[in-house]
């Protein structure tokens, strides 16, 4: 008898259609009004974006396996959102000098995880909940609490407000970024050894993958896309604070996951957390719009992700 | 020493690098803050450590069987709002005991929702307990809004006051805790602990009990939530549905830095503790040491960065050799 099979990602998109068609039901949803239902479609996978970009790394970093994940996420957003804040200062002309900073100096914090995780075989987990820590004291050393700048008119024009069609900027460049991401996993030898250092490391280096290299630079482009994130974040939002990317991190990791990507490694893909994204972000927003209170909110959200990954997260039985 | 007998070595002995971790971070602590020894100082500087201390025991049993549990800081939060609010300021000492038994037993059935998950349902154990820590955070906020009530002052002043025998009250109950556990590790259990930590299939195709060895690690780390949660309200005396927050992530690089690997079946519940112990003193030296305030966060950080580092680059350097 054959099963029927369902794969992660669709699994996903089709949980957000339902969500979001239910969501129309509620009391204050937009029930039959098909121009607000399109305009809270819109503004839902705009603040998916920023989360998506950011899952981006955390999927590399977890198909890399061995443990692979990125705790220091939401810190080099918050680092990274203040490098463009500052160095953007309202300046249009300053834009891509910040964009390439802020990329730059995610790198370099992912550079430093790989570096203690490959050489100096620290588990994944802590050296990046290590560097989180370090990165937060630098951000506390440097501004002491406050940061002077501004976000530049363009960033705000380009990532928060309707570009084309009315559809915001931001979703245009995470369609345009998916495509790049698709590219390097499924196009590159990049990608193909990624998925060999994540299925088996041994293996991999027998059949000549240089695996500290690729440990090196997963780590790294995952910082890199952290700093996109922060980039992004912070020319959504407009004002910097020092709490911004800590709530990316777990959503993140939760992302990866609801699109079917294995937390052990070597399986999974960008498109699955692209919807993993796009389901957290509705079921936060609706949890909102709900106006519970935020004891239900977060046992509700708890509950939903526990029946999601029940669904298709499970790993197989020792018996075979 | 060859590098085989060197790696030998270090895989029976977890805990040489937690323990001259320690004796290092002691001194530098003794150097800052020179009445360290001192009675009182002592059972100050345990009853602070207590509660990270127990939590690190328990994530070290999870971890050891291969697994791990970031909710453990959520169940120390739903402890902590249950006594401070069941029992409060007025409340009489009978309905103390009763409330920490039944806390006792909220520990164990959080515990068990997990490995139900993690062991029975097969899903990946970060993520799940990452779930259930948002339904456990979520009901302890339920349960008390608004950081408030306590417990009896009797309890707090037993709590910090008590030193049987002159040593602090801290120091039998670990050692409880270690006589437990060297008990533990005697049986068969502790065996399969191992065996499934180390290398789940090949322990199961030996008959080892594998969901049940996982399913009870999440119990045992659960009821040692509770524990801790109890100490942390003895402590602060207060309630206050975020308490045990910031002490999830500081469980596991105490089980980290206390030798015991990540991916399971090395290492142990002593070893965490030490490195619970260490993490205390890197926050007491740090405020001794009349450190900026603004610097605070950074150094606590780095020096936990450097301690991880540390036994990979002796091992660096012995293999360059």
């Amino acid at each position: 008898m054959k099963r029927i099979t369902i794969s992660p990602p669709v699994a996903a998109v089709l949980l957000a259609i339902i969500l979001f068609a239910l969501s129309g039901l509620l009391p204050n949803g937009f029930g039959s009004n098909m121009l607000v239902a399109r305009a809270q479609a819109v503004n839902i996978l705009r603040l998916s974006v920023f989360l998506g970009v950011i899952a981006a790394g955390q999927t590399l970093v977890i198909i890399s396996g061995s443990e692979g994940i990125d705790l220091s996420a939401g810190a080099v957003v918050t680092l990274t959102a203040i490098v463009t804040y500052v160095l953007v200062n309202g300046n249009d002309g300053r834009v891509l000098p910040a964009l390439f900073a802020a990329i730059l100096v995610g790198a370099a914090i992912g550079l430093v995880n790989g570096t203690g995780i490959s050489f100096l075989k620290i588990s994944p987990l802590v050296m990046t909940l290590g560097m989180s820590g370090v990165v937060t004291g630098m951000i506390l050393i440097v501004q002491h609490g406050n940061v002077s700048g501004a976000v530049s008119p363009i960033m705000t024009k380009v990532i928060a407000r309707p570009l084309i069609f009315g559809i915001p900027g931001a979703i245009i460049i995470w369609v345009f970024f998916a495509g790049l991401m698709w590219l390097l996993m499924e196009r590159t030898a990049f990608g193909k050894n990624l998925f060999a250092i994540g299925t088996n490391r041994v293996t991999a280096r027998l059949s000549g993958v240089n695996v500290t290299a690729m440990v090196l630079a997963t780590y790294a482009l995952a910082g890199a896309l952290s700093g996109l994130g922060g980039f992004l974040a912070v020319g959504n939002t407009g004002v910097v604070f020092i709490n911004i990317g800590n709530p990316f991190l777990f959503p993140s990791i939760a992302a990866v996951a609801v699109g079917g990507t294995l937390l052990s490694g070597g399986k999974g893909s960008y498109w699955g957390t692209m919807a993993g994204a796009i389901v957290l972000t509705l079921l936060t927003s609706l949890l909102t719009t709900m106006q519970m209170p935020d004891s239900v909110r977060s046992m509700v959200l708890g509950a939903t992700l526990l029946i999601l990954i029940s669904i298709y997260g499970r790993q197989q039985a020792l018996r075979q | 020493m060859n590098k085989h007998q060197w790696q030998t070595f270090t895989l029976h002995n977890p805990y040489l690098f937690s323990l001259l971790l320690l004796v290092i971070i002691t001194l530098v602590n003794l150097f800052v803050q020179p009445d360290m020894f001192h009675r009182d100082t002592i059972n100050n500087n345990m009853r602070v450590f207590l509660p990270l201390i127990l939590l690190a025991a328990g994530e070290a049993v999870v971890i050891l069987g291969g697994g791990i549990d970031i909710s453990v800081g959520s169940i120390v939060s739903i402890v902590n709002v249950i006594l401070a609010t069941q029992v409060g300021l007025q409340g009489n000492p009978q309905k103390m005991y009763l409330m920490m038994g039944f806390v006792l037993l909220v520990g164990m059935a959080a515990g068990a929702i997990n490995g139900f998950f993690v062991a029975y349902m097969r899903l990946q154990p970060i993520i799940t307990t990452y779930a259930t820590s948002f339904l456990y955070a979520g009901l302890a906020l339920f349960i008390l809004p608004n950081p408030g009530g306590g417990i009896p002052q009797s309890f707090s002043s037993f709590y910090r006051d008590t030193t049987p025998l002159g040593l602090p009250l801290a120091f039998f109950i670990i050692a409880l805790i270690l006589l437990a556990w060297g008990f533990v590790q005697q049986t068969r259990y502790g065996r399969y602990l191992s065996a499934v930590g180390g290398k789940a299939d090949a322990a199961y195709e030996t008959a080892v009990p594998v969901s049940a060895i996982q399913f009870s690690t999440y119990v045992a780390a659960g009821l040692m939530a509770a524990l801790s949660g109890i100490a942390v309200t003895m402590l602060v005396s207060s309630g206050n549905s975020t308490t045990g927050d910031q002490l999830t992530l500081s469980s596991i690089t105490a089980v980290v830095i206390g030798g015991t690997t990540l991916s399971g079946g090395v290492g142990g519940v002593a070893g965490a503790m030490i490195g619970a112990v260490i993490l205390g003193l890197i926050k007491n030296i740090i405020s001794f040491a009349n450190i900026d305030t603004w610097w605070q966060t950074f150094v606590n950080a780095a020096i936990i960065v450097v301690a991880l580092a540390a036994p990979g680059v002796i091992n660096l350097f012995r293999r360059k050799r």
